[in-house]
């Protein structure tokens, strides 16, 4: 390795610090990045592609290609934006410059971030660098893998059901979904506008709570963040006297768990009581059995509109026909691929004439009773606990032929999503030799509880979250 | 034959003057460089977001409490799909189920009284883009080769306004929106020229035998750019109507276009799906909930409005004449003239005609030496009367001067004049005796000269008339 | 909750999506699974139950009135697959 840092195990923390004490320059690090990047990711194919060093001060970091960068393409996995060039950077990528970042490249996604594995993306799967048989799960499955492979010390990716925490798990990182609101959308290519959240994957979970540090914040470019009520703490202490975990019985009677996931995430709540959290079963009951149903009526709604610009007017591919209607409805049969348009169809129906109250609007309503039940599931507890994913990382195209079965990885994300809460996805253990994330689901703006407890399980389980084979 | 009743609501949308657009800031304004004005957001970009303009929710209030609407505690975006080159996003940002304004109503007066026309909402939206349709045989958009697109008027604020089906004929139609439109303006919300498209009319016409309660199938007239095309579109779509019944037909629900020129109305084609427009929430925006203190303070700032001052003003003179006076902004200057001392139908009438055409500024006119002029405008010389409201406007302006300029009907002043100009055109005298009688004018204009405008023509004439007499 | 073809092919008009008959084919019987998945919603009873459109209660997010940089037309047009003059080209609307 010609490099002058090994990034493999390298955290953001220590990256930091390597620059700061002047050992690393900017430049170098970018440099040995690029370098892990040319040797390890034909494999992993985790990025779409990346940049050179851009005179940054400060360490490197990876984008998902959903975040807009100012001059660099910007497809969001799929070839309707082949070509595309945003003018303009994203609200976190300028957070994130002016922070002293320097952009790494732009990381693989399923098409409009729609999948749990990766497999959706135009532009071929990305692999989990733990077995690159197996995806590395989605739709942020190039950020996790870039992570997870010593790629980039830390990266963001887009949750809108579970597309950050999924994948952490899945890939052995740490990964955030922040409280919806905190985190601006302003240049991410929407997929669900009341769902979407910018979240950090990194290697620890003081890393990703300095990189929300940095990306949260109200932003006067979207009507939808809010202050965040406290700052960011980066969290110390290894024990959680008095912390309140609830564990919702429905979640852990789902036969999808697999057993290997099942005694990892066991063995996890009776290490959070070891280390002073008092645990008591909670009910969610609507939460597990409606969560999916509700999600996959709401989501597709809105990404049926958001996805109405791409026309082939203004930008992105295009294929011309006789007609402007001709041309669109070309472009957009042309430019798509299966998921987007799966999830059009399916949105565009819900919201039609005559069937909007029975399907759009009954789903609002059942995402009222989830709000209110995890309301009243955080009037007893400071932090609730599932599993992260119902499996490990499964074999890719297991579930490529099957929709429904595809959307049943985030059945355990998804219904916090849709109340608005933070979930934090920490490694918890291995199941057949791959990682097992614990998610832990905090009440709005309950980021730093999530932190702590995060930190104080990493702490105590010290895993070599390095996959083997990268040893 | 039975008689029919016409049945017309009007979907009325107005531009707001707000310095820039609905959810971005670029600047709203004609006659810039095609797409000059815009950005990632009106241009539907990937990831960009709306910001709404805070103006232009202050605005869409004042309107709504302009029309004595509900002002609602929770107005909600929703999103509006469809597709086409003007919309950007593939949708338009627009209130709808929960729109900022609900049940107003404004006041028409009409000679035969008073008819309440309900506002069944205000609401806020975007405005579309700009297609340019471009060859083929006319430029329009059937047969067109191609279509080019300009972005600058895409999100521009927009308020619809949507009456009830209260209004029974085009004219009251027509009265309805001269009363509409000079409520906006005196708002100052927007400048409401048709011509310019900062208001738009769309009508919705039916047709019932009189004493029916009954809603019968109606048609949209789109497409008419004056208030007279509005009137005459109206009318000819009654008419088409009644037709269409007497005749033993039905009326077919259509859109129709109004063709300025020819006067005749061309129905649109129908797609299919054209109207499932699958509104929903719009989840980028936040709902709007205007504060107490700020509907107050709206409220406050309201001028007194047309309907209630046209109310006033007709406590002293026909519906006409107010109607006149308050439309054309004047029903002020007119109030301090009265109120100076000038009678009402004759300030009315200098004020509505002569003032107007005189070019002069209501706002710079001082009521009290106005009312001096009205009240002398029997005994000066036309002329100087004219003359005297031509400057009326001017910074310092004193009435004092024309007033001095009083006629001289004295016919002991006249009479020696008379008799010189009758000795000094002894031709014309003959001329006139032998029974060229057109000349009597020479002879008075010859007076009029002689006392530099200042004779009366009456007491001239007779004095002439007698003078000359054989 | 199976859905029709002719139910599809509405859709795929009003979603501006020229579908191939295989893809026809296959959404139908897709859907028709999916939409069978998700009519779970209709299981309850929600009568007196408010819809929640956004997970956030923020109100009142507006900016004031003040004229900002638009784009310059390079950026404007920098990604439109057909531009003449100043202005995006597309082919006749009908
Ligand atoms: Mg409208
Ligand atoms: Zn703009």
């Amino acid at each position: 390795m010609s490099a002058v840092v090994d990034t493999l195990r390298l955290t953001a923390e220590e990256a930091l610090a390597l620059v700061e004490r002047g050992d690393v320059s900017p430049a170098e690090l970018h440099a040995a990045y690029l370098d892990a990047i040319g040797e390890r990711d034909a494999e992993l194919h985790a990025y779409l592609r990346t940049v050179e060093y851009d005179g940054a001060t400060s360490i490197p970091i990876a984008l998902k290609d959903v975040i807009s960068t100012k001059g660099l393409e910007t497809t969001a996995g799929s070839r309707i934006l082949e070509g595309y060039v945003p003018v303009f950077d994203a609200t976190v990528t300028s957070r994130c410059r002016q922070a002293g970042l320097s952009v790494l490249g732009k990381t693989n996604t399923d098409e409009f971030a729609m999948g749990s594995s990766t497999e959706n993306s135009a532009y071929g799967p990305s692999r989990n660098p733990w077995d690159p048989a197996r995806v590395p799960g989605g739709s942020g499955g190039g950020t996790a893998a870039a992570v997870s492979a010593g790629l980039a010390p830390w990266g963001l990716g887009s949750d809108t059901g579970g597309s950050v925490k999924q994948p952490s798990a899945l890939c052995g990182n740490v990964g955030l979904r922040p409280t919806y609101g905190t985190v601006s959308r302003y240049g991410i290519v929407a997929f669900a506008s009341s769902l979407d959240q910018v979240g950090p994957v990194a290697k620890t979970v003081r890393d990703v709570a300095l990189l929300y540090r940095i990306v949260s914040g109200r932003d006067p470019a979207d009507s939808t963040t809010v202050e965040l009520s406290e700052p960011v703490e980066l969290p110390t202490s290894e024990r959680l006297d008095g912390l309140r975990v609830g564990v919702p019985r429905q979640a852990v009677a789902l036969e999808a768990i697999e057993p290997g996931v099942r005694a990892a995430f066991h063995s996890s709540l009776a290490l959070l009581g070891e280390l002073g959290a008092e645990l008591d079963e909670c009910d969610l009951p609507l939460s597990f059995d409606y969560g999916m149903p509700c999600y996959y009526l709401i989501a597709p709604a809105e990404a049926s509109s958001n996805l109405a610009r791409y026309d082939g007017v203004r930008y992105g591919r295009r294929s011309d026909g006789a007609t402007y209607r001709e041309t669109v409805e070309r472009t957009r049969d042309d430019g798509f691929g299966d998921e987007p348009k799966r999830r059009i169809m399916l949105g565009t129906y819900a919201l039609s004439a005559g069937y909007y109250d029975a399907y759009y609007g009954q789903a609002q309503k059942v995402r009222t009773l989830l709000v209110r039940e995890h309301a009243a599931a955080f009037e007893r507890f400071d932090v609730l606990a599932t599993p992260t994913s119902p499996t490990v990382a499964f074999p890719l195209g297991d579930k490529a032929a099957d929709p429904l079965a595809m959307y049943a990885c985030d059945l355990l994300t998804i219904p916090s999503c849709l109340a608005g809460l933070p979930g934090l996805s920490v490694p918890c253990g291995f199941s057949e030799g791959l990682p097992v994330g614990l998610q832990l689901v905090g009440p709005q703006f309950g980021e730093n509880a999530l932190f702590r407890a995060g930190h104080a399980v990493e702490r105590a389980l010290e895993l070599d979250l390095v996959p083997e084979r990268l040893r | 034959m039975s008689t029919w009743e016409p049945v017309i609501g009007l979907e009325i949308h107005v531009q707001l003057k707000t310095r820039t657009k609905m959810f971005c800031r670029c600047r709203v304004g004609f006659g810039a460089e095609e797409n000059s004005q815009t950005c990632p957001v009106c241009l539907g970009f990937p990831g960009a977001l709306p910001v709404p303009n805070r103006t232009a929710i202050e605005w869409v209030v004042k309107l709504g409490l302009a029309l004595g609407c509900e002002i609602a505690e929770r107005a909600v975006f929703a999103r509006k799909n469809y597709f086409y080159p003007d919309l950007s996003k593939g949708y338009q940002i627009s209130q709808y189920d929960l729109p900022s304004c609900v049940n107003g109503n404004m006041i028409v007066s009409l000679a035969e009284g008073q008819h309440e026309i309900g506002i069944v909402r205000a609401h806020l939206e975007e405005d579309a883009a700009k297609n340019v349709h471009v060859g083929g045989r006319t430029g329009r958009i059937g047969g067109a080769e191609y279509t080019l697109v300009d972005y600058n008027r895409g999100g521009t604020p927009l308020v619809e306004i949507v009456t009830a089906p209260d209004l029974h004929s085009a004219e009251e139609a027509k009265r309805f929106l001269q009363l509409l439109r000079q409520t906006i303006v005196e708002l100052g919300i927007s400048d409401a020229e048709m011509e310019k498209g900062t208001l738009r009319v769309d009508a919705n016409v039916s047709v019932r035998p009189a004493g029916s309660e009954v809603l019968r199938t109606r048609s949209e007239i789109k497409n008419m750019n004056s208030f007279t095309h509005i009137a005459r579109g109206i009318d000819a779509e009654v008419a088409r109507q009644i037709e269409v019944w007497e005749s033993g037909g039905e009326v077919e629900q259509h859109t129709y276009d109004f063709d300025v020129g020819s006067g005749a109305l061309t129905a649109r084609r129908t797609k299919e799906e054209a109207d499932d427009y699958r509104y929903f929430p719009e989840p980028d925006l936040a709902p709007v909930e205007p504060p107490a203190e700020l509907v107050d303070r709206l409220r406050f700032e309201l001028p007194e409005l047309p309907a209630a001052r046209i109310a006033r003003v007709m406590k002293k003179l026909d519906h006409d004449r107010a109607l006149v006076l308050v439309t054309g902004g004047l029903d002020r200057l007119w109030e301090a003239t009265v109120a100076a001392g000038a009678d009402g139908v004759a300030a009315s009438n200098v004020i509505a005609n002569q003032l107007v055409a005189s070019g002069a500024r209501p706002g710079a006119v001082d009521p009290t030496e106005l009312a001096k002029l009205v009240d002398a405008r029997e005994r000066i010389p036309r002329a100087t009367f004219a003359e005297a409201l031509g400057k009326i406007g001017d910074h310092g302006f004193s009435a004092e001067p024309y007033l001095a300029m009083e006629s001289v009907s004295d016919t002991s002043e006249l009479e020696p004049i008379v008799d010189a100009v009758i000795a000094a055109n002894s031709a014309q005298v003959e001329q006139y005796r032998g029974g060229k009688e057109g000349l009597l004018g020479f002879f008075v204009g010859q007076v009029m000269k002689e006392t530099k405008g200042r004779a009366d023509p009456r007491v001239v004439n007779e004095l002439v008339r007698a003078r000359l007499a054989p | 909750m199976a859905i029709s073809r002719d139910q599809v092919l509405y859709v795929a008009k009003l979603a501006r999506l020229e579908l191939g008959e295989d893809e026809l084919e296959r959404l139908t019987s897709e859907l028709g699974a999916i939409l069978d998945a998700v009519s779970k919603v209709s299981e309850l009873d929600l009568a007196d139950v408010p819809p929640t459109s956004h997970p956030l209660a923020v109100v009142n997010a507006w900016a004031a009135d003040e004229p900002r940089d638009s784009l310059p037309l390079e950026d404007v047009v920098r990604n439109a697959p057909a531009v003449e003059g100043r202005m995006f080209r597309v082919p006749p609307t009908t």
